[in-house]
């Protein structure tokens, strides 16, 4: 026999919920894990890493690093009056990537771009249709202004 | 495990049908059941793949409906969603079932109707298969993914980025020329003679792929009959056994490291290919998931084919077209046949039985014909891999 299960124990320290509302206030949470000191983001049950089951929630800095994007010139139902937009991906400082917007000018938006230091500038917020389980946020990422 | 063999094959014509999706997978059926020479009531499974059926037709639980369609008796149906390889997961399983001794024989393939939904509704269906919660508020598709990895892959190998776009284009041009030589394409008797300047200049749909550098929506459905190996010559002279298969899966984009080298990719070849007790120099042939021009390069590498970085060039230089270091999509792939996200799985195996039948449609039969054969289909971005090892004799 194993151990009862505790009912009250909650498995997820950081949900999407709170992930996605510190995003809309500024800040990239993240999960700080116990067993190999590395940050998980966005959330996860376990560490994203080891698998570790014991996590901490913490605040990453924000900052990082382009590690691709592309102009969205055909978008999906719904993102009609976004286009053009530039979805990309970031590496944080502290490690894990971040899939974002990138708030930059899409006519100069070329593959010099890769590399450079970007940082969290904002959210931006999808109202959602029929199937998106309501509003979704996702972070928006700015060029440093030392490489702009 | 028993062997496993495939001894009928289907395939309707893709492109934009009239028909419904059950419809058009009663017809692959139907031709895969004349072609093994057997019976309906033969069939004891169905395993069919099926991405949007409830978006497309509001219909979901397609299989139980197909198996009725057929008048297959109240025997097990199961719909296989793994978005665009949810065709091959469904044959891997059957072949699986059928290898552990549960049945004999049974129906496996795969079908979509995604035209009727239009681009931009489809657009957003498809990219529901990437992660909702991170990549749907971004807005991504499916070109935007592809994009984003043909850009990685450029910075990874210093390519310049017009050099890459160049090379990614020889991938449409060679795949248009196979898919406008294939009648049951999409794209028959259209854009065979694409050149690198067409597809570069086309329309961008998400920096830096064309329109011409994805593949189309598209309607279709493919079917096998599959049967333990032992039994396979009671029913035709030219069985193709199922030798290996593998799967993988991914997960949200931000999770995956390098884009262009998915684990859930590698791992999948590299199980098909420690079944099938091959590797791949033994390969005469494969169909590769060209959802998006860079798609096809990245697997090519993935699978081992072509070292890391080399796949672009090798394309390039026609290693991937008749009498290179490996055919790639001789059937026009997903760029020229079409994708019918649900039964493209199947089609790839059609097209390589096809080939062993020495059947492929002129002018893009390899000779001789392939001893063995491969598959390699991509759902999601990176989400579910499946690879289907084929060959004309057992190990
Ligand atoms: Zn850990």
């Amino acid at each position: 026999m194993g151990k009862g299960i505790e009912m009250d124990k909650e498995y997820l320290v950081l949900t999407y919920a709170d992930y996605e509302g510190g995003i809309r206030d500024g800040k990239l949470l993240g999960l700080r894990c116990a067993a190999c000191n590395k940050i998980t983001c966005h959330p996860m049950p376990v560490c994203q890493w080891c698998g570790g089951r014991t996590l901490e929630i913490t605040e990453l800095s924000g900052e990082g690093e382009l590690v691709t994007f592309t102009v969205i010139r055909i978008p999906s139902e719904g993102f009609e009056d976004d286009v053009p937009y530039i979805p990309c991906l970031v590496r944080t400082k502290e490690g894990p990537c971040v899939v974002g917007r990138l708030d930059y000018d899409t006519e100069r938006a070329t593959q010099e771009l890769l590399g450079k230091q970007v940082k969290l500038s904002g959210a931006y917020t999808y109202k959602g249709d029929k199937f998106s389980g309501g509003p979704r946020t996702c972070p928006v990422f700015s060029l440093e202004l030392s490489n702009d | 495990m028993r062997d496993v063999a495939i001894i009928g094959i289907g395939h309707t014509k893709f492109g934009r049908a009239a028909k419904t999706s059950i419809e058009l997978f009663s017809e692959a059926a139907l031709q895969a059941i004349d072609d093994a020479g057997v019976e309906l009531k033969d069939i004891e499974a169905l395993f069919q793949g099926a991405a949007l059926p409830g978006f497309e037709e509001g219909q979901v639980m397609p299989a139980g409906f197909s198996a009725a369609d057929l008048n297959l008796g109240p025997i097990p149906a199961t719909r296989f969603e793994g978005a665009c390889a949810s065709a091959s997961v469904a044959i891997r399983d059957a072949a699986l079932w059928v290898g552990a001794g549960e049945y004999d024989m049974v129906l496996a393939g795969g079908t979509e109707k995604a035209v009727i939904m239009g681009v931009p509704f489809a657009t957003r269906t498809f990219a529901m298969a990437c992660h909702a919660p991170t990549e749907g508020p971004a807005g991504l598709t499916f070109p935007g993914v592809f994009a984003m990895a043909a850009r990685l892959y450029a910075r990874n190998y210093d390519l310049p980025l017009d050099a890459l776009r160049e090379k990614m284009a020889c991938v449409s041009v060679k795949n248009h020329q196979h898919g406008a030589l294939n009648p049951l394409a999409q794209f028959y008797n259209k854009l065979g003679d694409l050149k690198v300047e067409d597809v570069v200049k086309s329309k961008m749909v998400a920096d830096p792929l064309t329109l011409l550098d994805c593949c189309p929506f598209s309607d279709g459905a493919s079917a096998l009959v599959l049967c333990a190996a032992e039994d396979a010559r009671k029913y035709t002279d030219e069985p193709v056994y199922i030798l290996g298969t593998g799967q993988g899966s991914g997960g949200p984009l931000s999770k995956m490291g390098d884009l262009t080298k998915p684990a859930s990719r590698i791992s999948s070849a590299k199980a098909a290919f420690e079944r099938a007790g091959l590797s791949p120099k033994d390969i005469d042939i494969v169909e590769v998931h060209d959802c998006f021009t860079i798609a096809e390069i990245i697997a090519l590498e993935c699978m081992g084919f072509f070292e890391w970085g080399e796949a672009a060039d090798a394309t390039a230089e026609g290693q991937t077209e008749f009498g290179g270091k490996i055919p790639v999509n001789m059937s026009g792939g997903l760029i020229g046949k079409g994708h019918p996200i649900g039964a493209t799985g199947a089609s790839q195996v059609y097209w390589i039985v096809k080939q062993m039948r020495g059947e492929a449609p002129k002018g893009n039969q390899i000779n001789p014909v392939p001893e063995y054969g491969m598959t390699d289909t991509l759902g999601g971005d990176f989400g579910t891999l499946c690879h289907i090892i084929l060959g004309r004799t057992k190990k």
